[in-house]
């Protein structure tokens, strides 16, 4: 499930957002209109309490401080940069000596590692105020989890720097490719957010597409033609089970996604060359038709609140936006640009439907408002398609594919605010990312 | 027949398409495309995938006679599945050959273009493949020789970023398959 938001955050988040420094009084970036640079932040080299931590620490210094300035909202001062040395964990901390390198925020920590676990300790300093910001935090966990303790002291920073929650211990899954274009083989893959840890979940031997993460995390959707006819399936994350959820002959069912309440799938099925939208009910399979129309009705998504549904439609002519009660119903357009919209998906914190656009030839990631009002396209090229939402509704990443035979697709990643766009690394072509919840 | 069995024969039905019409996927095929079942619906193997010779073009009998010089493929304007002119001709030409041929079943692949999102095609291809679905039965071919599949926008047979590619990726195939009355 997704968590709330403080109070806060949501009026310092602004569709228009870019990212403004609070010079005065505590340590914080918020998130308002103005654009301003990214704030300086010294992360020195984690210390190693034994022997055999020195790599553990070494290597989650490096992955934190990828992490902040992979948001484009951070900016590490190098080590060489450095004054104060950091000599112990609890040593006192040298504020003028960060002060003078022009430092604003200070990650310090220490990984001790024995047997089978390794510790991560970590606190966060405001240089300008001169105090601690918030208490000192330790995670523990197996050696082989090392890059999730390091995601999580980022998130915590992360977090009490800007208010919100953050995204960096999270998972993608998403659709590896490979071979050309006229003979392209794809397999479901999962991977950290960051392209660590790359995991195939099944193998090419049948075409698959569009794979979406349940709302814990723990089983995922996707189409596959493994039966030689487009269906959805349902692939436990734990033992790796996969069920065929929905085998009526002779229909072709795809786009699943999740309701917030992890059991309900809503999905497009098609049959006689229309598609309608549909929800199954996957502990007891019972399935209701939500759409019925003649036209094209697929890429539902719920909102985080279960209550409703955006979908796109091709009704008007050409494909647009739509929102209709998660019971279906009348639905009400709120695309209202020029050109076409698809696959629109809600914010996990329920203010806005990112969206691709079609329009004068080219292919655009943008948002709305859940009415449709201030739409902002974030990216043009060839071909983007198909966003996903950070777990803190910030940050979207999308499939990004370029013309002709060499034109292999690969995943991007941009802010909301239209900043920080950046190819996210894959074990080569990749597309239909969909970001997990943030890990437990 | 059980649910199991037609599954199975499905798969079977096309391999053999597959096999029937190698330049569909490029030199080799892709493999991926139809068969599989990978999650328990049976395998490549299953049975019912006889071999036999396929005749030249100009036998009108043959399966080649039939995808070369009647042609087993039909294009449409973007965006649209309406069924042409030339479309319509193509189609009344199979028609009479599948009346003509009946142990034949047919599997119609409906394709798109790569300008339009992965499930938007995916609809649309649908939609292509049903179009020439209803003319074929408008022609008086049995709709149960028939079924429709969408590839959507994931098996060109063109790679051009171009509108040249994108009119021949546009496309419903009718691929042929025997064993009539599954």
């Amino acid at each position: 499930m997704f968590r709330p938001l403080a109070t806060a955050l949501t009026i310092a988040l602004s569709l228009t957002g870019g990212v403004a420094l609070a010079q005065q009084g505590p340590l914080r970036i918020e998130i308002t209109e103005g654009v301003i640079e990214p704030l300086p932040f010294a992360a020195p080299a984690f210390i190693a309490e034994n022997g055999a931590a020195q790599q553990y620490a070494a290597d989650i210094t490096r992955v934190i401080a990828a992490d902040l300035s992979g948001t484009g909202l951070f900016r590490e001062i190098p080590a060489n940069a450095h004054i104060s040395r950091v000599s112990s964990f609890d040593a006192p901390i040298a504020y003028n000596d960060w002060k003078a390198i022009n430092a604003q925020a200070l990650i310090t920590g220490a990984v001790s590692a024995s047997g089978n676990q390794i510790v991560v300790k970590f606190r966060l300093f405001d240089i300008f105020s001169g105090q601690p910001l918030g208490e000192g935090l330790q995670f523990a966990g197996t050696p082989d989890t090392w890059r999730r303790m390091a995601h999580k002291v980022a998130d915590a920073a992360y977090s009490r720097i800007t208010g919100e929650t953050g995204y960096f211990d999270s998972r993608v899954v998403y659709v590896q490719e490979s071979g050309p274009k006229d003979a392209r083989q794809k397999r479901v893959a999962v991977m950290d957010y960051d392209g660590a840890n790359t995991q195939y979940l099944t193998d090419s031997s049948s075409l698959v597409l569009a794979p979406r993460f349940s709302p814990n995390g723990s089983q995922i959707l996707f189409t596959s033609y493994a039966s030689g006819f487009p269906r959805i399936y349902l692939m436990n994350m734990q033992n790796m089970q996969v069920r065929a959820l929905d085998e009526q002959p002779g229909t072709m069912t795809f786009a699943p996604r999740f309701a917030p309440d992890g059991r309900t799938v809503v999905f497009s099925l098609e049959q006689g060359g229309n598609s309608d939208i549909y929800t199954l009910d996957t502990q007891s399979g019972q399935r209701r038709q939500l759409t019925n129309s003649p036209s094209i009705e697929t890429a539902p998504s719920f909102s985080p609140d279960g209550s409703q549904i955006v979908f796109e439609s091709d009704r008007s002519g050409t494909s647009q936006i739509y929102v209709m009660s998660a019971g279906g119903g009348e639905a009400r357009r709120i695309s209202a640009g020029e050109g076409r919209y698809n696959t629109p998906v809600w914010s996990p914190r329920g203010d806005m439907i990112a969206f691709t656009k079609q329009h004068a030839g080219r292919f655009h990631i943008g948002v709305m408002r859940t009415n449709g009002s201030e739409e902002r396209l974030l990216t043009a090229s060839f071909l983007d398609e198909g966003p996903t939402w950070a777990p803190n509704g910030r940050v979207l990443m999308f499939t990004r594919e370029g013309a002709g035979a060499s034109g292999q697709a690969s995943l991007y990643s941009v802010d909301i605010s239209g900043r920080n766009l950046k190819q996210v690394p894959t074990n080569g072509p990749a597309s239909d990312p969909a970001w997990s919840p943030l890990l437990p | 027949m059980t649910m199991i069995s037609k599954g199975l024969l499905l798969v079977a039905v096309l391999g053999l398409a597959a096999c029937n019409n190698p330049g569909r996927f490029g030199a080799g095929g892709a493999g991926g495309a139809g068969a599989g079942g990978q999650y328990g619906q049976g395998g490549y193997g299953a049975g019912g995938i006889g071999q036999s010779g396929l005749g030249g073009p100009n036998d009108p009998s043959s399966t080649a006679y039939f995808q070369q010089t009647l042609g087993d493929r039909v294009f449409f304007s973007y965006d649209q599945s309406t069924v042409d002119d030339a479309a319509r001709q193509t189609l009344t030409q199979q028609a009479q050959w599948l009346n003509q041929n009946p142990n034949y079943a047919i599997i119609i692949e409906g394709h798109a273009d790569e300008k339009g999102t992965r499930e938007y095609n995916l609809a649309l291809g649908a939609r292509r493949a049903s179009s020439a679905q209803d003319f074929l039965i408008s022609q008086g071919v049995a709709p149960s020789r028939m079924r429709t599949v969408s590839y959507g926008k994931e098996r060109p047979v063109q790679v051009c970023s171009s509108e040249d590619c994108y009119a021949k990726n546009r496309r419903a195939v009718t691929v042929l398959s025997q064993g009539a009355g599954m």
